[in-house]
C-alpha cells in the first residue's frame, strides 16, 4: 500500500473522548507512518507516560528517544513533553533565562505559570510540536518525516490548538507574536490534520460530532475519524431476527449438542442482545458518516493491548489508507 | 451475581434504606458509569420512600432529558415519575454558576460584581483544571446545608467529574486552595496587598526579569487583575484553602458513604484500587465497589469448547446456529477474562463489598433503564 489519504500531512494530531484510545491509536499511527525507512516521532503532552506503557519501554524523559525500529529501516521515536521544562526552554529561547530556572522552580513560579495560565502551557506544547515539524524546513540534521501528537481530549482540543491566536490579543508585535503567528500558520495549514478517535457509543460519538464542528469553526483542519474497539457483527450478514426455538433446537442437534430449553432460551437471549447492540452501533455509525470524513476502523483486541496488537493495528491503518 | 467472587456482597438496599445514610458519593475513572450509578441509586432510594437529591456532573444528553435536566438553573428540580411516598430531585452542576454564587453570597453586590467582571476570575472559574471538582464539593456543601435547614432531602447522591483519575476528586480542591494561597501568588500580587517592600532584594535579579517576562506574556492587565482577585477573595472568606478543608471534612462525616464504580477492565480497576487505598488512608467510609458493564453469561453450562466444536460441525449447513454458538463462546471468554481481573481486585482488597451490573445491550437513557440498573445493583 503506497497511497495514503494524507500525503501532505506532517503533523497528525490525535484527539478523542477520554479513554477511547487516543494514546493507543496515536502510537499505532506512528508505527504505520514509519514505513519505507521513515523516521516518525510520537509525542505526548499530558505528563502521564502513556507512550512508555504502550511501547513497553522505561519512562520517557523530556528528550527524544527511539522506541522501535520497524522492518524496512523505519524508526518510531518518542517524546514526553514536560510543560515545566518546555517553559524553561521557552524562556531561554527568548530571554536567556534558563539559569534562573532553579530559583523560579523553588519559588513555585514555574508551577504557577503552568497552572494559572493553562493557555501559556498550551502555547509551549503546541510550540514544541510545530518546532519539530519545522525541522524538515530548516535542514536540521535529524528531521522527522512525520510527527504524531497524542493530544488532549476532544473537549479541550480546539482551545488547545487555537491558543496561539489568543497571544495575538496580548502581544501586538515582537518575537512572541511572531512565534505565535508562525505556530498558528502551521496548525491551520494542510501540513496538519486533527484526527478524532471514538467508539460506537452515544456519548463519544456526540463528542466527536461536537468536536468536528468546533474545529471547523476555528478553521482547524479536521482529519479522519478512527472508530476504535469495533466488535465485528457475529451473525451472518443481514440477520436481525432471533431464530425460533424449534429451529435452534434442530441446529444444535445437528451440531451434536443436546440442549435443554434453558440453553436454547439463553442462546436466543444472547442473540437478541447482540442484535440490539449491532443496531445501536449502526445508528451511531450513521451519525458519524454524516460528517463526511474518512473513517478508519480498528477492532477490539479481546486479549488486551500489547506490542503485537499495536503492530496489527498499524497494519490495519496502513491498509485502510490512514498512513 | 455473575462472577464467583469471594468478596462480601454489597447490599445496596440496606445502604439506601438506612436513614443514617445522608450522602453517597460515586467515584471512579471516566466513562465507567458513575453518573448512571448515581442516578440509579437516587431513583431507587426515592422509590423506597426517601427524599433524594441527585447531583450529576455530566449526564449523557438523553439521560439528562429523561430526568428533566434541561433547565440549567443550577438548582435541583423534581423528577416526575417516582413511585411511592418518596421524592427525587436532580440537578446538573454548572461549575461557573456555582463559583459565581459563592462570590455573590460572600460579598456586597458591588464587590461581587467587580470580581465577576475580573478576567482572571473568569478564566479561573471556567477553565482551571480542578475547578469542577472544587465546585462539586462546594455544591454538595450547599445542598447539605439546605437539607439540614429545610429538611428538603434526607439523602444526597453525588456524581463526580469525569477526571482521568478518581483521586482528582479528593485532591483538586486542596490543590486549588493551596495554589491560590501559595507563596508565589502572594509575592506576585503583593503590591496589590500593600506588602511589597524589599521583594526585589529578597528574590534577586532573576525574579525581576521573570516578572518582566510574565508581564510580557500574560499582560500587565492580567497580573493586576490577578492581584485584585486574590485580595478580594482573601477578605471574602479567609482563603480558599480553609473553605476546601471544611467541605472535605463533610466527606469524613458518619453519614457519608463512598461507592467506587469500575468496569472490569485493567485501567478502571487499577484506578478503583488506588481510590480504595486512599479512602482507607483518609479514613473515609467506603460502602463498596460497583462492577459495572460486566459481561453477562447466560447458560454457562454450555462450555466454550463444546460451543466451538459444535459451531465447526454445522458451519456450512446451519450458519445461523453456528454463529450463535460462536457468539456464546465469545461472551464466555470475555466473561472469564473479566472475572480474572475482578478476582485480582478482590484478592488485593478482600474486605471490600462488591455488586455487579451487567452491560446492558443499549445505553441507559430513561427512568426505565435506571430502574433496571437499580435492580441489578441491589441484586
Ligand atoms: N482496539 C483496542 N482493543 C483493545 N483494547 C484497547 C484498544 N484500544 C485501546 N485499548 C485499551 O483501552 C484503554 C484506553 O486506551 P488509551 O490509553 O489509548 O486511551 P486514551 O484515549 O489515550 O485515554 P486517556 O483519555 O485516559 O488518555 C487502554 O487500556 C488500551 O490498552
Ligand atoms: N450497565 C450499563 N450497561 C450499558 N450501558 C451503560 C451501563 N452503565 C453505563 N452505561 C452507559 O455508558 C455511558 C457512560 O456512562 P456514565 O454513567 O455517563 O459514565 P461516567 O459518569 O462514569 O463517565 C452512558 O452512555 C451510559 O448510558
Ligand atoms: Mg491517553
Ligand atoms: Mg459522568
Amino acid at each position: 500500500m503506497s497511497t495514503t489519504d494524507w500525503p501532505d500531512v506532517q503533523l497528525h494530531v490525535v484527539s478523542g473522548k477520554g479513554g477511547t484510545g487516543k494514546t493507543t491509536v496515536a502510537s499505532a499511527l506512528a508505527l504505520a507512518l514509519a514505513r519505507d525507512g521513515r523516521r516518525v516521532l510520537v509525542m505526548e503532552v499530558e505528563g502521564r507516560q502513556g507512550l512508555s506503557q504502550v511501547f513497553e519501554s522505561p519512562p520517557l524523559p523530556y528528550a527524544e528517544r527511539r522506541l522501535v525500529t520497524v522492518s524496512g529501516g523505519g524508526e518510531v521515536w518518542g517524546l514526553a513533553v514536560d510543560p515545566e521544562e518546555a517553559l524553561l526552554d521557552y524562556l531561554e529561547l527568548f530571554y536567556n533565562l534558563r539559569r534562573a530556572g532553579g530559583v523560579l522552580r523553588r519559588m513555585g513560579a514555574v508551577e504557577f505559570v503552568t497552572t494559572i495560565a493553562p493557555g501559556l502551557r498550551d502555547v509551549l506544547l503546541t510550540g514544541k510540536a510545530v518546532e519539530l515539524v519545522r525541522r524538515s524546513d530548516k535542514k536540521h540534521d535529524t528531521p522527522y518525516d512525520a510527527i504524531v501528537l497524542d493530544a488532549p481530549p476532544t473537549g479541550r482540543i480546539t482551545r488547545f490548538l487555537n491558543v496561539n491566536t489568543e497571544i495575538a490579543g496580548v502581544a501586538k508585535v515582537g518575537p512572541i507574536r511572531q512565534q505565535a503567528d508562525g505556530v498558528m500558520a502551521v496548525l491551520r495549514s494542510a501540513r496538519t490534520a486533527v484526527h478524532l478517535v471514538t467508539i460506537l457509543e452515544e456519548m463519544p460519538v456526540q463528542e466527536t460530532i461536537d468536536g468536528v464542528a468546533e474545529l471547523h469553526d476555528s478553521a482547524l483542519p479536521v482529519g479522519g475519524i478512527v472508530i476504535n474497539m469495533m466488535r465485528p457483527p457475529l451473525l451472518p450478514e443481514g440477520n436481525c431476527e432471533v431464530p425460533d426455538a424449534a429451529q435452534l433446537d434442530a441446529g444444535l442437534a445437528a451440531a451434536g449438542l443436546t440442549a435443554t430449553s434453558t440453553v436454547i432460551e439463553a442462546l436466543r437471549g444472547e442473540a437478541a442482545d447482540h442484535i440490539a447492540r449491532v443496531a445501536l452501533e449502526a445508528t451511531e455509525r450513521e451519525r458519524l458518516a454524516v460528517l463526511d470524513r474518512p473513517m478508519y476502523e480498528l477492532p477490539y483486541l479481546p486479549g488486551g493491548m500489547d506490542l503485537t496488537g499495536l503492530q496489527e493495528m498499524a497494519v490495519m491503518l496502513r491498509e485502510q489508507g490512514m498512513a | 451475581m455473575t462472577f464467583a467472587l469471594t468478596a462480601p456482597h454489597l447490599e445496596i438496599d440496606n445502604l439506601l434504606a438506612d436513614r443514617a445514610t445522608r450522602i453517597i458519593v460515586c467515584c471512579g475513572a471516566g466513562g465507567v458509569g458513575k453518573t448512571t450509578t448515581a442516578a440509579a441509586l437516587g431513583l431507587r432510594a426515592a422509590d423506597m420512600g426517601r427524599n433524594v437529591c441527585v447531583l450529576t456532573i455530566d449526564p449523557a444528553r438523553r439521560l439528562a432529558q429523561a430526568m428533566g435536566l434541561t433547565e440549567l438553573d443550577n438548582s435541583p428540580r423534581k423528577v416526575p415519575g417516582v413511585t411511592g411516598g418518596g421524592s427525587l430531585s436532580a440537578m446538573m452542576l454548572d461549575m461557573k454558576r456555582t463559583f459565581d454564587e459563592v462570590v455573590e453570597s460572600h460579598s456586597d453586590p458591588a464587590r461581587a460584581q467587580a470580581i465577576l467582571d475580573n478576567p482572571f476570575y473568569q478564566a479561573l472559574s471556567s477553565s482551571f483544571a480542578g475547578t469542577q471538582e472544587y465546585m462539586a464539593m462546594e455544591k454538595l456543601g450547599q445542598l447539605r446545608a439546605e437539607a439540614d435547614r429545610d429538611g428538603t432531602w434526607d439523602l444526597i447522591v453525588v456524581d463526580t467529574p469525569p477526571s482521568r483519575s478518581a483521586l482528582d476528586f479528593l485532591d483538586a480542591p486542596d490543590r486549588l486552595g493551596t495554589f491560590l494561597d501559595g507563596r508565589f501568588i502572594k509575592i506576585l500580587t503583593a503590591p496589590a496587598r500593600g506588602a511589597g517592600k524589599g521583594l526585589g532584594k529578597l528574590l534577586g535579579a532573576g525574579f525581576g526579569l521573570f516578572a518582566g517576562v510574565l508581564t510580557k506574556i500574560l499582560g500587565t492587565q492580567l497580573l493586576s487583575d490577578l492581584g485584585a482577585f486574590v485580595s478580594a477573595v482573601d477578605t471574602m472568606f479567609g482563603g480558599f484553602r480553609e473553605r476546601a478543608e471544611a467541605t472535605y471534612s463533610l466527606l469524613k462525616d458518619d453519614g457519608t458513604s463512598f461507592i467506587v464504580v469500575a468496569a472490569p477492565e485493567p485501567d478502571a480497576l487499577r484506578e478503583a484500587s488506588y481510590f480504595v487505598d486512599r479512602l482507607e488512608t483518609d479514613q473515609m467510609p467506603l460502602a463498596g465497589l460497583v462492577l459495572n458493564r460486566v459481561q453477562e453469561v447466560r447458560a454457562p453450562e454450555l462450555s466454550v469448547e463444546r460451543a466451538v466444536a459444535g459451531a465447526d460441525r454445522i458451519e456450512d449447513s446451519d450458519p445461523m446456529t453456528s454463529a450463535l454458538l460462536r457468539l456464546h463462546a465469545d461472551r464466555l471468554r470475555n466473561a472469564e477474562r473479566q472475572e480474572r481481573l475482578a478476582r485480582k481486585f478482590v484478592s488485593a482488597h478482600p474486605e471490600v463489598s462488591v455488586t455487579e451490573v451487567v452491560a446492558l445491550p443499549e445505553d441507559v437513557h430513561d427512568l426505565t433503564g435506571l430502574r433496571t440498573v437499580g435492580d441489578l445493583l441491589a441484586d
